[in-house]
């Protein structure tokens, strides 16, 4: 009962329909690797200064993101004069590239266990992702968080430059339970009509 | 006669038939026909490839660096996996781009957004046994300077999403 109450309790998005929100909103992006990672960095490079803290979720091995989000929020800093409040938290990775199905499931049910503490933490209003596959664990516990009312977490997620014909299968599992999906290819939005398209992002 | 170099990349993974074919000496001929005068391969977790001793042409390569922004820079073509991260890097570096899709890559999207930017005249694509054939084939300075897209339309979207702006009525 309690679970239903605190549902519908947060319904109502924002109470002053009219009025522009003033208080920052914080922010959890999951930065994928590679591609993914180079993408998630240019959405957050273009955010104005309305979103903080801002968290960065990397996996583990992914050195090389770490150092990329540190050079991005440096040139922030310097460029835009955004106060440099961001934070950087690891997570296992959920599959490599050419993982198979079953190690995939396992470490993805680690990841899950992992990320409950994180979000609990972190709080976030938006979890922004991009995939690949690293992003599920969060955006599932985002989704919970909401889920019991916790705090009202937002889905947003920009399906990869790189799909073009079909959303990925992390785009797919997301259909239904992101917010918002957004695609960068007009040919998207028209096979999947919940997308929303705004042209070429990144 | 200033060097003319030729930067190949296979991103954060491996992608060894790309790298063995490309360094083979059939293809370094070929390279070195069209004017090239030094071969750079960033290899990734792949195998170490053996390289040719060809005359008056350098060929070196490295597995990963926390940036190829200076590889890129300093090339004048680039030869790329098919991964979005790559082709987005020299594209922006407005460098001519030749991606060369790996067909074994699980669901086989890769080529998509290769395909997409060929259409529109950014960088041409092909497979791995096409490359000789590719290379020699077309003309890099046909192709159109690449217009980047546009993170801002998100930030605004995200802001009137949040409500940090009204939406336009």
């Amino acid at each position: 009962m309690y679970l239903v109450y605190r549902r519908y309790r947060q319904c109502p998005e924002r109470s002053k329909l009219n009025e522009v929100r003033t208080e920052p909103a914080s922010i959890v992006a999951v930065v994928g690797s590679g591609g993914h990672t180079r993408e998630m960095l240019r959405l957050m490079s273009a955010l104005s200064g309305n979103y903080s803290p801002r968290h960065y979720v990397v996996a583990y091995t992914d050195s090389i993101s770490e150092n990329k989000v540190h050079s991005l929020e440096d040139n922030l800093r310097k460029k835009k004069n955004l106060k440099n409040e961001y934070l950087i938290h690891k997570i296992p990775r959920c599959r490599e590239v050419n993982q198979s199905w079953f190690t995939s499931f396992v470490c993805t049910v680690y990841s899950v266990l992992y990320c409950i503490p994180l979000m609990f933490i972190c709080r976030p209003e938006i979890v922004l992702c991009n995939g690949p596959g690293t992003c599920i664990p969060v955006c599932l516990i985002g989704w919970l968080l909401k889920f019991i009312g916790f705090v009202k977490t937002r889905i947003i997620y920009v399906e990869s430059i790189c799909r073009v014909e079909r959303l990925s299968m992390t785009g797919k599992l997301l259909y239904n339970f992101a917010d918002n999906i957004i695609v960068q290819w007009p040919e998207l939005q028209v096979k999947y009509p919940k997308c929303e398209y705004y042209g070429r992002l990144v | 006669m200033s060097d003319k170099k030729v930067f190949v990349t296979v991103g954060t993974t491996q992608f060894d038939e790309l790298i063995h074919h490309v360094s083979s000496s059939q293809t370094v001929e070929v390279l070195k026909k069209l004017g090239y005068t030094e071969l750079m391969l960033q290899i990734g977790n792949g195998t170490e490839p053996d390289i040719p001793d060809v005359k008056n042409f350098d060929i070196e390569y490295y597995q990963f660096k926390n940036s190829l922004e200076e590889d890129i820079q300093t090339a004048s073509l680039v030869i790329s996996h098919a991964g979005s991260g790559s082709i987005m890097d020299v594209l922006g570096a407005k460098k001519p781009l030749l991606v060369v899709i790996n067909e074994k890559l699980m669901d086989n999207h890769q080529y998509e957004v290769a395909e997409k930017f060929a259409d529109v005249g950014y960088l041409y694509y092909c497979t791995t046994s096409k490359l000789v054939e590719t290379l020699e084939s077309v003309n890099f300075t046909d192709l159109k300077p690449y217009v980047p897209g546009d993170p801002y339309k998100f930030a605004s979207v995200l802001d009137n999403i949040m409500g940090f702006s009204l939406p336009k009525s």
